[in-house]
Order: structure tokens, then sequence, then C-alpha cells
């Protein structure tokens, strides 16, 4: 399984520098092709190079500082364990933390689902996970501001609560008739 | 400038804590993350030439595309455009500031960033295989439509 996934990382590694080939060598045409549109072009790329420059190394140590304190192990044992506000608060917290792929999240929330986990926190869990981890929320606030990032985090957090509770309802509704 | 100072500052100080309480942790920390950049800085970098591209040749286009004339049409076309593409969230920060600064709606913006993240058409099979189908359904179906109500309540607020 382990070796499959570095196989896996490995080719979209390549993937990567196959694509970045591909957009230099049509940004080397269009800038051939169109001289007028090149420093409009190649000032707005440069800009964006920056701004992106001047956070993403602090990202990338942000999750690896996670990768290295918060175990697998620990998200497993801290979730599922309480219930009400609080195991939705931890729900949100764990899905939060960056600590790998959405892939290793499923197998993750299938193992908490036979532990007995409800569905609202099972699916807290898994959206926190996709959509709110901190480094996200970090290049968020850095690209569309602070009060984007603030806004739509605030919804997002209130939405998927719902969403949670309104899942646990179906499938429960279901599993009845 | 204050955002980028929040987020080094927050950094700094966590690799102070985290050095003060083991060193080799945080040496392994530094190395997974020169690790990460190496696989991502490919596609950043193509991110970028394309911002810029995409800027140069059809500026115009965009707030015709994501703006706000566009309609309800529009406006679900690009949720589910959002759900739809696979892209590693950390790239698509970028972009969607790009569409904002060509002129695309709040909403628009909005409405591609939370279908991208919350909807995982790629990583469908496995969410079935995990938690079942009926779940992993009801997640993706009911994860679009309140994007789509989390993008119009965004351009009603901001």
């Amino acid at each position: 399984m382990k070796e499959q996934m570095m196989k896996k990382n490995k080719k979209n590694s390549k993937k990567g520098v196959l694509f970045l080939g591909l957009v230099i060598v049509i940004t080397v045409l269009i800038l051939a092709l169109m001289p007028e549109k090149s420093s409009l072009i190649l000032q707005t790329s440069f800009d964006y190079f920056l701004q992106m420059a001047m956070v993403f190394p602090a990202i990338l140590i942000l999750m690896g500082l996670f990768n290295v304190w918060v175990s697998k192990e620990f998200v497993m044992l801290h979730l599922g364990e309480s219930s009400g506000v609080k195991g939705i608060a931890m729900a949100f917290f764990l899905g939060a933390i960056p600590t790998g792929p959405i892939f290793i999240a499923f197998p993750m929330a299938q193992a908490l689902h036979k532990k007995g986990a409800s569905y609202t926190n099972i699916v807290i869990f898994l959206s926190a996970w996709a959509c709110i981890k901190i480094p996200q929320e970090l290049l968020e606030m850095q690209f569309l501001g602070v009060k984007f990032m603030l806004v739509r985090l605030g919804m997002t957090i209130v939405f998927i609560t719902i969403m949670g509770m309104i899942i646990d309802r179906l499938i429960r509704m279901k599993q009845i008739i | 400038m204050k955002t980028v100072i929040l987020i080094n500052g927050l950094v700094i100080i966590s690799l102070i804590i985290s050095f003060s309480k083991d060193k080799m942790k945080t040496k392994k920390s530094l190395l997974i993350a020169l690790k990460t950049l190496g696989k991502i800085a490919p596609s950043i970098l193509s991110v970028i030439l394309l911002i810029g591209i995409m800027y140069g040749l059809f500026s115009d286009k965009i707030a015709l595309f994501f703006g706000q004339e566009n309609g309800v049409i529009g406006f679900v076309s690009i949720a589910l455009f959002g759900s739809v593409i696979h892209m590693p969230a950390l790239l698509a920060f970028p972009l969607a500031g790009s569409f904002l600064k060509e002129g695309a709606s709040i909403s628009a913006v909005a409405a591609f960033i939370t279908t991208l993240t919350m909807i995982g058409i790629v990583t469908l099979p496995l969410e079935i295989k995990t938690m079942g189908k009926k779940f992993a359904i009801y997640r993706n179906a009911i994860s679009f439509i309140i994007a789509l109500i989390i993008a119009v309540l965004m351009g009603v607020i901001l």
C-alpha cells in the first residue's frame, strides 16, 4: 500500500514537471507572438511569484511541524470519544490540522465509524479535512483577504455542522424503514 | 503586508517552541517541508505563469465568465467546474485571487473555492468504498448545495 502510494507520488511529481515544461513552451510562444503583451504577462506572474514566495515557505514549515508533532494515532485517539458540542468542536479541530492528504482521511473515517462515532462527527471531520485546513486558510488570507477568509470560514463551519446533522438523520431514517 | 508578517511570525514562533522541545523532530519537520516544496514547486510555477498569461490575454473575458452579469447559469457552471476539476487547494488560492482581481464576482470566486475543496469526484470511489454509497452521495450532493448557499451569502455580505 505504502509502496503503491510512493509510486503514485513519484508519478505525480513527474507529471508536474512535464506540465511545467508545457506551460513554459506556451509562455515563450505567446511572448514571441505578442511582444506587446509580454511586459503585462511577466509583470503579473512576477507579482504573484513574490506574493507566494513571501508566505509559502512558512506555510510548508507549518505543515512539516504538524506532520512531526501530531500523529495519526493522536487524531484517532481523540476523535469520536466525546459527543455533543465538544465532539463537534473536536471533529473540526482534528480535521483542520494538516496531517496528510484526503485519501488517508477516508480509512480513518471508516475506523471511526466502526468505533461508534456519529455520522455528524464523521461528516464534520471529513469536510473539515477537505476544506478548512489551516495552511489553506492562511493562503486564502494572503490572496483573498482576511475578511473574505473569515466570513467564508465562519459560514463553512455553520453549514458543515448543519450538513452533518442532516446526513445523520437521513441515514438513520433509512435504516429504520 | 500585514498578512505576510502575521503568517511568518506565527510560524517562526511555532518553530522556536518546537526547537526548544525537540531538536531532532524540528529538523525532521524542516526536511519534510523541503521535500514538499520540491514536489509542489513545478505546479506552483505553472500556475503562476498561467495567471500571467490569463491576465495578459483574457482579463476582460474573466470578468465576463466569472462576473455578476453572467447570471444563474454562469454561477452554477462555475460551481460545477470547481466540483469536477482536481487541483491542490494550495494552488487554487492564488488562482482565485487573480480571478477576483480581474473582475470576477465574490460569489463566483467563493463558489469555485468551496466546491473545489469540499467536493471530491476523484476521491469518490474511495469514499464509497470506506463509508458506503449512501454516505458518499449525500455528502457530496449536500456539499454542492451548501457551497452554492455560502457563495450567494458571501456575495450579499461582502
